[in-house]
């Protein structure tokens, strides 16, 4: 069974602690998210579990057999254009070109972006379309697990719900597993088996919450009431600071 | 190919825009035939008798080997900056002390004017192609190298975790990721090197032997011959204009289309 596996890992950054004593399992098929204030380590910890930062004390063990981040910031290569910077992965992974080319092209379309943009450079494009090259050149590989760096939080709305949707038509076909990271509660909620509360300096979980519901029933309707809940509960006020008037 | 067919289609749209730059040279050759209403044809020879002269030249077999003589120079001098620059500088780049010690060189070999070159280039070397050689690669030298360094010192590491993130196997992660970022520091290095070799080399010429363009400049200062002098000119700026406008700034267009 593929899974991914997080037990009492410990980071610094120079003197300062930014996590302490992190443990959390990942199961094929599930959505695990991460939710915090900003600043509260989430960036860090996410490298630390896709190996782009050295893990220093602690462990992480990975069994997927492959897996694909997309970053906070777009991270796109200025001189390729939308295409081949979507096809970057899959020529990694040793696709034919004319194939990878094509795959691109298709799931660009899907993520709503047109024609037109395709031959376009990163410099011309706006944030959200950035963005949503991005989570295309993430998702075109076909990855069994999926990092998620917020990626979500530069789009407008409409666009942000179609791009759960197709995330969540993934997930009810148990085609992917997702660790993903967010400060917007809701959209946790929409997304997530299971969500941890991570609370800063230094970064520390405090709390689980679990919804068992697929993604796929949860409305509008469901994910409010669900976040109203939440909101009431002692160690979210905590962490997220929030006033109650 | 792809490339070169676009740079080709390219090209006309690029001359069209050269339409400015053409009326100001053509100002400029109006201004120098009132310095020669002005001031007389031994100071200052009339455009028609310099391009005349210039005309002549260019079928004069041993002009001809005079000029061949300054492009070897040139070219080797040139290509050695090139090799050495870029490798070193390459290399450098990728070692942060590396980079560190090089820097005060590199500062002496900037800061020391070329004529100090060629004077202790001929004490060591003696008249001819060495010193000529030697002084064009110090001075185009240090720039390519310059150029090198700083591609490889502001490598982006978000993109370099990117690539990692994506198992980029190393011929991808140099071509697609390194090599476009270092290339559009080195080439803008290649060019000014370029032009700076050109330079120095009549220079040396002119000082420590008796062949080339260099060394006919001064045989024409000492008979007084301004047309021919003018002429020699010409061609130094025209070959210079013709390297820079023709071929690499279309070239470079192309290159960084990207770049906003
Ligand atoms: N490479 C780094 N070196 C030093 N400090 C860092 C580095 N990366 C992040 N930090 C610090 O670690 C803390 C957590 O950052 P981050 O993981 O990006 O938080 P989040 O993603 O939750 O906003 C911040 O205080 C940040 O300044
Ligand atoms: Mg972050």
């Amino acid at each position: 069974m593929e899974k991914l596996e997080v037990k009492g890992l410990n980071h610094h950054f120079g003197f300062t602690e930014i996590l302490r004593d992190i443990n959390f399992t990942l199961e094929k098929g599930s959505v695990l998210s991460i939710v915090g204030p900003s600043g509260g380590g989430k960036t860090t910890l996410l490298h630390l579990c896709a190996h782009l930062l050295d893990v220093e004390e602690g462990e992480v063990k990975n069994s997927f057999e492959s897996s694909s981040f997309a970053f906070q910031d777009a991270r796109l290569l200025p001189w390729k254009n939308v295409i081949d910077n979507i096809a970057l992965g899959l020529l990694a992974d040793g696709v034919k070109k004319s194939e990878a080319i094509e795959r691109s092209r298709t799931i660009a379309l899907t993520f709503g972006l047109e024609e037109s943009d395709f031959e376009k450079f990163p410099k011309d494009l706006s944030g959200g379309m950035r963005q949503r090259v991005s989570f295309a050149r993430a998702l075109v590989v076909k990855p069994s697990l999926l990092f998620l760096d917020e990626p979500f939080s530069a789009l407008d709305i409409g666009l942000k719900k179609e791009l759960q949707s197709v995330l969540i038509e993934m997930i009810a076909k148990k085609e992917i597993s997702i660790l993903f990271i967010t400060h917007d509660l809701m959209e946790a909620i929409r997304l997530s088996d299971e969500i941890l509360l991570l609370k800063a300096d230094p970064g520390h979980i405090v709390k689980k919450f679990s919804y068992t519901l697929p993604q796929s029933e949860r409305d509008d309707k469901y994910v409010y009431g669900e976040s109203a809940k939440i909101l009431q509960d002692a160690e979210i006020i905590d962490t997220f600071e929030l006033e109650l008037r | 190919m792809k490339f070169i067919i676009k740079i080709l289609k390219d090209f006309p749209a690029y001359l069209w825009s050269g339409w400015g730059s053409i009326a100001s040279i053509f100002l400029f050759i109006a201004l120098w035939d009132m310095g020669n209403q002005l001031y007389g044809d031994l100071v200052l020879p009339s455009p028609l008798e310099t391009f005349n002269t210039l005309w002549m030249m260019l079928h004069d077999e041993e002009v001809l080997y005079e000029i061949n003589i300054t492009l070897y120079r040139a070219a080797m001098g040139f290509g050695l900056s090139l090799l050495l620059g870029s490798v070193l500088g390459l290399l450098a780049g990728f070692f942060a002390t590396a980079s560190m010690m090089s820097r005060p060189i590199v500062t002496i070999l900037v800061g020391m004017p070329p004529i100090a070159w060629i004077v202790l280039a001929m004490i060591w070397f003696g008249m001819g192609d060495d010193t000529v050689i030697f002084t064009v690669v110090v001075a185009s030298f240090p720039i390519i190298f310059v150029g090198a360094l700083q591609g490889t010192r502001t490598l982006d590491g978000d993109l370099n975790e990117m690539a990692k993130s994506f198992n980029l196997p190393w011929h991808m992660k140099f071509v697609d990721i390194y090599f476009p970022h270092i290339f559009s520091y080195i080439f803008p290095s290649w060019v000014s090197g370029l032009g700076m070799a050109w330079k120095i080399v009549v220079m040396a010429e002119l000082l420590a032997t008796s062949d080339g363009i260099g060394a006919s400049l001064a045989v024409a200062r000492s008979q007084l011959d301004t047309p021919t002098a003018l002429a020699l000119v010409v061609i130094m700026i025209g070959s210079l204009m013709f390297i820079e406008y023709i071929i690499l700034e279309p070239l470079k267009r192309e290159v960084e289309l990207w770049r906003s």
